[in-house]
C-alpha cells in the first residue's frame, strides 16, 4: 500500500510543481511582451499628436521648441543611402566570396572570426574611429561622407552574416546541376545560386537599414548637425538626423520642456521607421519564399 | 579571356572579404596611436609651470598630487615626500599679494624677476606661472618636463578632464560605473531571457511563439536613442518618486533600461542553445519517468549551459558597449559609485558627452581615444570568450 501512496504523493508534487513554473514563465514571458507594447503605446499615445503635414516638412523654429523635422528625416536618408552604398555591395562580395570560393577552408573562418569580432565592436568606438580615419586624417571633416563611410562599416557585419546564411542555405545540388551543364563557377552564382538566394539576402539588406536610421553614436561627431535648417548640397556638408536629434532635443536643447511635444514625435517617426522596415522585411520574406516554391 | 574576368571576379570578392579584417586593424591602430598620445601630455596645462623654491628636495609632483595641492587638500610638503614646510600656493593673479602693482610694472614687465625673487625667498613656495614669464636665470625648480603617466590613467580616482591646472584622466570612476550598471543590467534581464527562452523552445505552442519572436525581434530593432528617451521620460521619474531620490538619473534607471536592451539578444542566443538538445536526450528523460519539467531543469537547461552562458555573456557585451541609452538616463556624475541609487557615468557615455568639446590633439582628446581602447578591448575580450565557451560542447 505505502509506496503507492507515495507514488501518487510524487506524482501530485511532480505535476503541482510543473504547473508553477510554466505558469511563471508564461507570466515572464508575457512581461517581456508587456514591455514592448509599454513602449510603443507611451510613445504611439503621446507622438500621435503631434505628427501632421507641417511636422514632417518643415524645418525645426524658434530654438527646435517649434516647426517640424524635415531636415532631420532628409538626413537620415541621406545617411542610409550613403551607408547602403558602401556596405552591400561590400559585404554582399564578402558574403559570395565565403560561402562559394573560401567555403569551410581557413581564410573563410578568418574573415567569419573578423566580422563576428567587428560586429562586438560598441557603436561609439566606431564613431571614435570614424572621427579619427574620415574626419581628421582623411580630411572629409563633419560630412555626409565621414558619416556614411563609419555607418557603413558599422552595418558591413550583418550584411556579410546574412549574405552567408542566405547563400549557405541553398542546396548544393542547384550549383552541382548548373556546373555539370558546362557553366562557370562565376555563371553558376550569378544565374543560379544568386536569384536563389536573392529573397533572404533582401531581408537582410533591409533589416540592416532599420539599424543604420537608428544610430546615433557613430555619427555624433562624424556627421551630425545640431541644429541645419537647409538641406545638404554636397557629400561634404553636414546634416541633421533623426536619432540625434531626438537625443539633443530630450537632454541639451535650449528649452528641453518646451520641445517636449516635438521630441516624442521624432521618436515615434524613429519608431515607426523601425517598424516599417521590420513589417517590410517579413513580408518580402514571405512574398519570395511562395515564389521561388512556384517556380 | 574568360577565365581572366572568372579570377578578376573572385579577386575582387576576397578584397571585399578583406575589408572587415582591415577594418579591425585600421581601429586598433588609430585607437591606439591616438590614445599613446596621452602619455606624451604633461601634468599641468600646456604653456605653464610649476616652480619651487631651490631648497626644496621634491623633484616631481604626480597630476594627483598636484590638484590635491590646488584643492588645498595636501597642505604640507611633508605629504607629497619633502620636508616639514607648509605649503605656499601662489598663482599668478597672487602675485599682487606679495608685490604692488607699480613693482609689477605697468605693463607686467618686472613679473619674470620678481616671479624668481618670489621663488628664491619663500621656501614652501609653489608658484604656478605661464611660460613667457619665467626669467632666463630662473632661481629656483622649474617642473614642466613631467608627463601624464600610465599609472595616473589607469589607476586614477578622479576624472575631471577640464580641471586646472592639472586635468584628471583617472579611468577608475569610469570603469567602475561601467561595470556596476552592466552587471546590475544582467542580474535583471537574464532571469527573464532565460524564462522566456525555455517558453519559446520548450513550452509555448508554435502558434505563440510564431507571435513571440517577431515581438522580441522589435524590442532589439527599436534605436537606443528611443530606449534613452523613454527612460527619461519613463523610467527617470518612476525610480525618483518610488525611492524617494533627490534625482531620478541613477545607476538603477541605467541597469534598467540596458536589461530591456539585452533581453532580445539573450533570448535569442539562449532559446537557440536550447534548440539544439538532441531529441533523444529528452526523450529518454521522459520515458523515465520524469515530467517535462523535470526534463527541462535537469536536462535541457544542463545541456546548453555554455549556451546560456554565451547568452550572458554576449548580453554583457552590449550592455557595456551601449551609449545613448545610458548617458541619457545615468545623471553622468564622474564619482565613484556607492550603491546603485547614485549617478554614475559610463566609459561610452563619457567618450560620447566630451568628445564635441575636446579640442583635437588635447590631453583630453588623447584620453577619451584611451577610454575608447579599454572598451575595444573589454568587447574583444567578450568577443573571444564567447567564441570560446560556445566551442566547448558538453561533455559529463
Amino acid at each position: 500500500m505505502t509506496p503507492v501512496i507515495n507514488a501518487n504523493n510524487s506524482d501530485n508534487k511532480k505535476r503541482w510543481s510543473q504547473a508553477i513554473a510554466f505558469t511563471i514563465f508564461k507570466m515572464m514571458s508575457y512581461a517581456v511582451v508587456a514591455i514592448l507594447f509599454l513602449i510603443l503605446g507611451f510613445i504611439v499615445t503621446k507622438g500621435i499628436g503631434v505628427i501632421s503635414w507641417d511636422f514632417l516638412t518643415l524645418a525645426p523654429e524658434e530654438g527646435m521648441t517649434k516647426g517640424g523635422i524635415f531636415p532631420a528625416i532628409m538626413g537620415t536618408i541621406y545617411l542610409v543611402l550613403g551607408s547602403s552604398l558602401f556596405s552591400f555591395p561590400i559585404g554582399i562580395m564578402s558574403g559570395i566570396y565565403m560561402n562559394e570560393y573560401a567555403k569551410g577552408n581557413k581564410v573563410a573562418t578568418f574573415i567569419r572570426i573578423m566580422t563576428n569580432n567587428l560586429s562586438g565592436v560598441p557603436s561609439v568606438v566606431f564613431g571614435l574611429f570614424g572621427m579619427s580615419l574620415f574626419v581628421n586624417t582623411m580630411g572629409f571633416g563633419d560630412s555626409i561622407l565621414a558619416g556614411s563611410l563609419t555607418l557603413g562599416l558599422l552595418s558591413l557585419p550583418l550584411v556579410i552574416r546574412t549574405t552567408e546564411e542566405s547563400l549557405k542555405a541553398i542546396d548544393q545540388s542547384y550549383r552541382e546541376g548548373s556546373l555539370a551543364l558546362g557553366a562557370t563557377k562565376l555563371q553558376t552564382i550569378r544565374k543560379v545560386v544568386l536569384p536563389m538566394a536573392f529573397p533572404n539576402i533582401i531581408t537582410g539588406l533591409i533589416l540592416s537599414i532599420g539599424r543604420v536610421s537608428g544610430e546615433t553614436a557613430p555619427i555624433l561627431f562624424t556627421v551630425a548637425a545640431y541644429f541645419l535648417p537647409k538641406l545638404p548640397t554636397s557629400i561634404f556638408d553636414q546634416v541633421m538626423a533623426l536619432p540625434y536629434h531626438l537625443y539633443v532635443i530630450s537632454t541639451s536643447g535650449t528649452d528641453v520642456e518646451a520641445s517636449r511635444g516635438i521630441a516624442y514625435g521624432t521618436a515615434l517617426v524613429l519608431i515607426v521607421i523601425v517598424l516599417l522596415v521590420n513589417l517590410l522585411a517579413n513580408a518580402l520574406r514571405t512574398y519570395f519564399s511562395k515564389k521561388v516554391k512556384t517556380n | 579571356m574568360k577565365r581572366f574576368i572568372e579570377k578578376l571576379v573572385e579577386g575582387a570578392l576576397l578584397i571585399s572579404g578583406s575589408v572587415t579584417s582591415i577594418t579591425i586593424l585600421l581601429i586598433v591602430l588609430f585607437l591606439f596611436k591616438e590614445a599613446s598620445g596621452l602619455f606624451n601630455k604633461p601634468v599641468i596645462e600646456e604653456g605653464y609651470v610649476l616652480a619651487l623654491n631651490k631648497s626644496n628636495p621634491v623633484k616631481k609632483l604626480t597630476s594627483y598630487q598636484i590638484k590635491q595641492i590646488f584643492d588645498s587638500e595636501i597642505t604640507n610638503w611633508d605629504e607629497v615626500g619633502g620636508k616639514e614646510e607648509p605649503i605656499e600656493l601662489v598663482r599668478l593673479s597672487d602675485m599682487t599679494n606679495y608685490y604692488t602693482e607699480e613693482e609689477l610694472g605697468a605693463e607686467f614687465e618686472n613679473i619674470p624677476a620678481k616671479a624668481s625673487e618670489l621663488t628664491a625667498t619663500h621656501p614652501g613656495i609653489v608658484l604656478f606661472l605661464p611660460k613667457q614669464y619665467v626669467a632666463k636665470k630662473f632661481d629656483g625648480i622649474l617642473l614642466d618636463h613631467e608627463t601624464i603617466q600610465p599609472g595616473d590613467f589607469f589607476g586614477g580616482k578622479e576624472w575631471y578632464p577640464t580641471s586646472t591646472p592639472s586635468s584628471q584622466f583617472g579611468l577608475l570612476p569610469l570603469l567602475l560605473g561601467t561595470l556596476w550598471v552592466s552587471l546590475g543590467a544582467i542580474l535583471l534581464s537574464l532571469p527573464f531571457g532565460i524564462a522566456v527562452a525555455v517558453y519559446l523552445a520548450e513550452i509555448s505552442s508554435m502558434r505563440i511563439r510564431n507571435i513571440l519572436k517577431p515581438v522580441i525581434e522589435l524590442l532589439a530593432g527599436i534605436p537606443s536613442v528611443v530606449y534613452g528617451f523613454f527612460g527619461l521620460v519613463v523610467i527617470v521619474p518612476f525610480l525618483q518618486e518610488t525611492f524617494n531620490l533627490p534625482v531620478g538619473e541613477t545607476a538603477l534607471a541605467g541597469s534598467v533600461v540596458l536589461a530591456i536592451m539585452a533581453l532580445p539578444t539573450i533570448i535569442t542566443v539562449a532559446e537557440d542553445a536550447m534548440r539544439t538538445v538532441p531529441r533523444a536526450m529528452k526523450e529518454a528523460s521522459l520515458a523515465l519517468g520524469a515530467s517535462h519539467w523535470q526534463t527541462i531543469y535537469k536536462v535541457i537547461i544542463p545541456y546548453s549551459k555554455s549556451g546560456i552562458t554565451s547568452a550572458a555573456v554576449l548580453g554583457i557585451g552590449r550592455a557595456i558597449g551601449e551609449t545613448m541609452a545610458v548617458l541619457m538616463v545615468t545623471g553622468n556624475a564622474a564619482v565613484i559609485p556607492h550603491t546603485l541609487l547614485e549617478p554614475v557615468r559610463t566609459i561610452p557615455a563619457t567618450i560620447a558627452a566630451e568628445l564635441g568639446e575636446a579640442a583635437a590633439g588635447g590631453a583630453h582628446y588623447n584620453a577619451l581615444f584611451a577610454l575608447g581602447c579599454i572598451l575595444f578591448v573589454i568587447t574583444m575580450i567578450i568577443s573571444i570568450s564567447v567564441e570560446f565557451i560556445s566551442s566547448k560542447k558538453y561533455n559529463k
